[in-house]
């Protein structure tokens, strides 16, 4: 995108107006309107009420407020919890279904940020579950203030050292990380297909891992339906500190600078090669680490096709954040909603799920080209530099 | 260039061809470890060459004594490898050649021992397998060359090959669902031109795009309709194997080149055509300057943005073909994510092949072999998980990309919007 122009990386300052974040919300924010319109013509081509379809979904992903106040009185007048509970139960199974999201959008985001395009995020998802549910299962008898982080550090470890492969293979050699991740990917698939059937099967007839210990379980604060966790909050912190690092370090200043310019970097005496191999492994643990919150969290064992989608969202969700944490974390929560929603969308009014890839697929669309959106709304250009997605097969 | 360059040049080029020997010599011990040390010895391994259903004339089955084969494959490694640590040969083509072809046979030779092994149906089926990654890497060589980044190939593909039942079964005609597929994949294709040349949309994302809605699309059309009417809308029946007369007969060859169907011959004839069209028509050198250097394409009168459009539908509607074979070129129904990654590894197959349309068709062969051989071999019971055999063409995909080719040289311009 800007090839020709190379800005310096901005700094962390605070230059900003409240009106210019308007300014930059309102073309995702239009994107997303938009491909929620499209995806109800596709929903009325397909022969169904749209509002019917849209009401399931915001019910699915929110829940309904009248449900959620008949619950507090419930709550105040009985001190019965069942209503409350299911009351809130979408949108905490919304905010579940964002953890895995935002450190999976933080590893493409970060990557690109470095100019690397990591579509391996799937394969270390995966990498990462398989390694924490391993730790999480195998070892027995340990409290949990050591367990639980052992665990997570294992699937952040696997799905590093699986990210770091690529990145290495690209620094050395200049293999295309394009390729080599979606090769390891497959990899993955294939090592999960065998893992599961074989050495961490657990006893029984499906290819699963056994339950993870409850030492290594990520502790969620209600009762049972209700499966939100630590995981959300680790996740947000994850995102402060890969702000931090990407904006408040010299290492994340050489990043952005490598990522920016390689060729400037290079001559100002910047390391390419480590730069390319930290950031692919600080990428893969991230999606490692997407994978750990899923099944410490939320699933407690893994399962074939644990990871399905999640490389794709991924990149959905860095795109549409802008390569940004905080874009990344407003960028997964919406996906969380919208995931989260479709599968009551299916059920309650027989939309299959896949609207929703349709209508993320659009959404990424229009917040890639904003041009068609400003074309669209006739909204004046308030031009400004672009953040530099991606660098092609790079080089 | 200075003496310095010359000299890190000629120690760079000592270092490759020290590792290339050196790799060569490891090949052989390997074999004669892991193949020559667990093959019984006076066992013998029974090579197929006739298809059941083929038209071929018969040959007798080649019988081969698996060990001392074996210890040939050994010996060939080793001693090409030494060969290559005393002398050098300049081509890293051959070495790698004779490293795999070795490596390959001896590692046949050990796991059909005392078993019969049809070596015709693999070549036939590494072809056919072939066929969608060679699709998929010409669909990215024709863009690529353009400058057009195009890795929606693969949500191309699952789109088209939807279309492609669906016509056909509604029509009751194969040929319908192919023309359907082509424009299909065409004009998928020619949005993702308008996006990147038009709106200068990065090429990747907008692949991406592509592949999140073809995939959301045909999985949301698959669900809705396609499972509860699967007669009517999702059994089309395949193209039927065509024998080419004369050539046809001909033992071993003939099966595997010339009984094929129309998509598998349709390939061979678009990688000669294109190949022909990139490299000895003014087309040609129209596109790759436009993928080399744009500006100075321009200047000399050739439309930058006219050639790109062309070259990137004309792409998808060679990815449109590919498509079309999953569905009525081979199994006849439309399967949610049943391309698996096809069109990605046919990038692969584009990388390595070099963004050339004869080289992309010979990795894409490469995969193709891998991928029937991993079938044959979960047939014939090899003590190796199929899953570790399923992860090979991989692997190879990673080492080919590291070693062979290093830094693979796409179009000066791929990738790049072009703004006059």
């Amino acid at each position: 995108m800007s090839n020709t122009t190379t800005p310096a990386p901005e700094t962390g300052k605070k230059e900003k107006k409240s009106s210019s974040i308007w300014q930059e919300l309102l073309v995702p924010v239009l994107a997303v309107v938009t491909g929620l319109i499209l995806g109800a013509i596709v929903i009325v081509m397909s022969g169904e009420n749209p509002f019917r379809a849209y009401g399931a979904l915001f019910a699915g992903s929110f829940g309904s407020p009248v449900d959620f106040f008949e619950g507090i009185r419930i709550y105040f007048t009985t001190g019965e919890t069942a209503a409350l509970i299911k009351a809130i139960y979408p949108f905490t199974e919304s905010l579940v279904t964002a953890t895995p999201y935002i450190f999976a959008g933080l590893s493409v985001a970060i990557g690109f940020r470095c100019g690397l395009f990591n579509i391996g995020a799937e394969g270390q998802f995966f990498i990462g579950a398989l390694s924490s549910a391993f730790v999480g299962y195998s070892i027995k008898g340990l409290p949990m203030i050591i367990h639980l982080p052992l665990a997570i550090s294992a699937g952040i470890l696997g799905g590093a050292l699986w990210g770091m492969i690529p990145g290495y293979l690209k620094a050395r050699f200049g293999a295309h990380e394009v390729v080599n991740t979606i090769m390891m990917n497959w990899i993955a698939f294939r090592l999960s297909d065998w893992l599961l059937n074989g050495p961490m099967k657990a006893s029984g007839f499906r290819p699963v891992t056994p339950n993870v210990e409850a030492s290594a379980e990520l502790p969620r604060f209600f009762s049972d339906p209700l499966r939100f966790n630590l995981g959300f909050f680790l996740a947000l912190l994850a995102a402060y500190l890969v702000y931090w690092f990407l904006f408040k370090t010299t290492l994340g200043f050489e990043i952005r600078s490598v990522g920016a310019n390689p060729d400037a970097a290079k001559y100002a005496g910047m390391n390419i090669i480590r730069n390319f191999v930290l950031v692919m492994f600080i990428s893969g643990g991230l999606a490692g680490m997407a994978g750990a919150s899923q099944v410490l969290g939320v699933d407690h064992w893994v399962g074939q096709g644990f990871s399905a989608g999640y490389g794709f969202d991924a990149i959905a969700l860095a795109l549409l954040g802008k390569s940004h944490p905080a874009g990344v974390v407003l960028a997964a929560l919406l996906f969380g909603f919208l995931r989260s929603g479709a599968t009551d969308m299916q059920s309650m009014a027989r939309i299959p799920v896949d609207i929703i890839s349709i209508v993320q697929g659009m959404i990424i669309v229009f917040i890639a080209a904003p041009d068609i959106i400003r074309w669209f709304y006739r909204i004046r250009t308030a031009k400004k530099e672009e953040t530099v997605l991606t660098r092609g097969w790079g080089s | 260039m200075t003496n310095d360059n010359i000299q890190i040049n000629s120690a760079a080029e000592k270092r490759k061809r020290i590792s290339y020997g050196i790799a060569l010599l490891l090949v052989g011990f390997v074999i004669y470890l892991l193949f020559g040390l667990n093959t019984q010895a006076g066992s013998l391994t029974t090579f197929g060459l006739n298809l059941t259903s083929s038209q071929a004339i018969k040959v007798p089955d080649l019988i081969v004594p698996a060990l001392p084969a074996i210890y040939m494959m050994a010996a060939i490694s080793v001693f090409a490898g030494a060969y290559q640590l005393a002398r050098g040969v300049r081509s890293t083509g051959w070495l790698i050649s004779i490293l795999a072809f070795t490596f390959v046979v001896a590692f046949l030779m050990w796991a059909a021992q005392d078993k019969s092994f049809n070596l015709t149906g693999m070549l036939s089926s590494s072809l056919v397998r072939a066929t969608p990654i060679a699709l998929a890497a010409l669909c990215g060589v024709i863009s690529e060359r353009s400058a057009v980044i195009n890795i929606g190939i693969e949500g191309i593909m699952l789109m088209s090959a939807q279309a492609a039942v669906i016509s056909a079964t509604l029509t009751h005609n194969l040929y319908v669902g192919l023309i359907v597929a082509i424009i299909v994949g065409g004009l998928v294709a020619a949005f993702h031109a308008y996006l990147v040349i038009r709106f200068k949309v990065d090429q990747i994302v907008s692949g991406v795009a592509i592949n999140i809605v073809g995939t959301g699309t045909t999985s949301f059309i698959s669900s809705r309709f396609m499972q509860s009417a699967g007669d009517t809308l999702n059994n089309s029946g395949t193209f039927p194997i065509i024998s080419i007369p004369i050539l046809s007969k001909i033992p071993v060859l003939g099966p595997v080149f010339f009984e094929n169907n129309l998509i598998v011959y349709l390939t061979i004839i678009l990688i000669v055509v294109v190949h022909i069209l990139l490299f000895y028509t003014p087309w040609g050198l129209r596109t790759r300057a436009v993928g080399e250097h744009p500006k100075a394409a321009d200047t000399l009168g050739v439309n930058v943005y006219f050639m790109r459009y062309v070259n990137v539908i004309l792409g998808g509607m060679i990815a449109g073909v590919g498509g079309a074979y999953f569905t009525i070129g081979s199994v006849g129904r439309f399967d949610e994510i049943m391309t698996a990654g096809k069109g990605f590894i046919g990038l692969a197959a584009m990388i390595f092949g070099k963004w050339n349309p004869i080289g992309a068709y010979t990795s894409s062969l490469i995969f193709g072999f891998a991928d029937s051989l991993q079938v044959k071999l979960q047939i014939l019971r090899v003590p190796i998980p199929s899953e570790f055999l399923l992860m090979a063409p991989y692997i190879v995909t990673m080492i080919i990309l590291t070693g062979v080719v290093g830094r693979a040289i796409p179009p000066a311009a791929d990738g790049q919007p072009y703004e006059k």
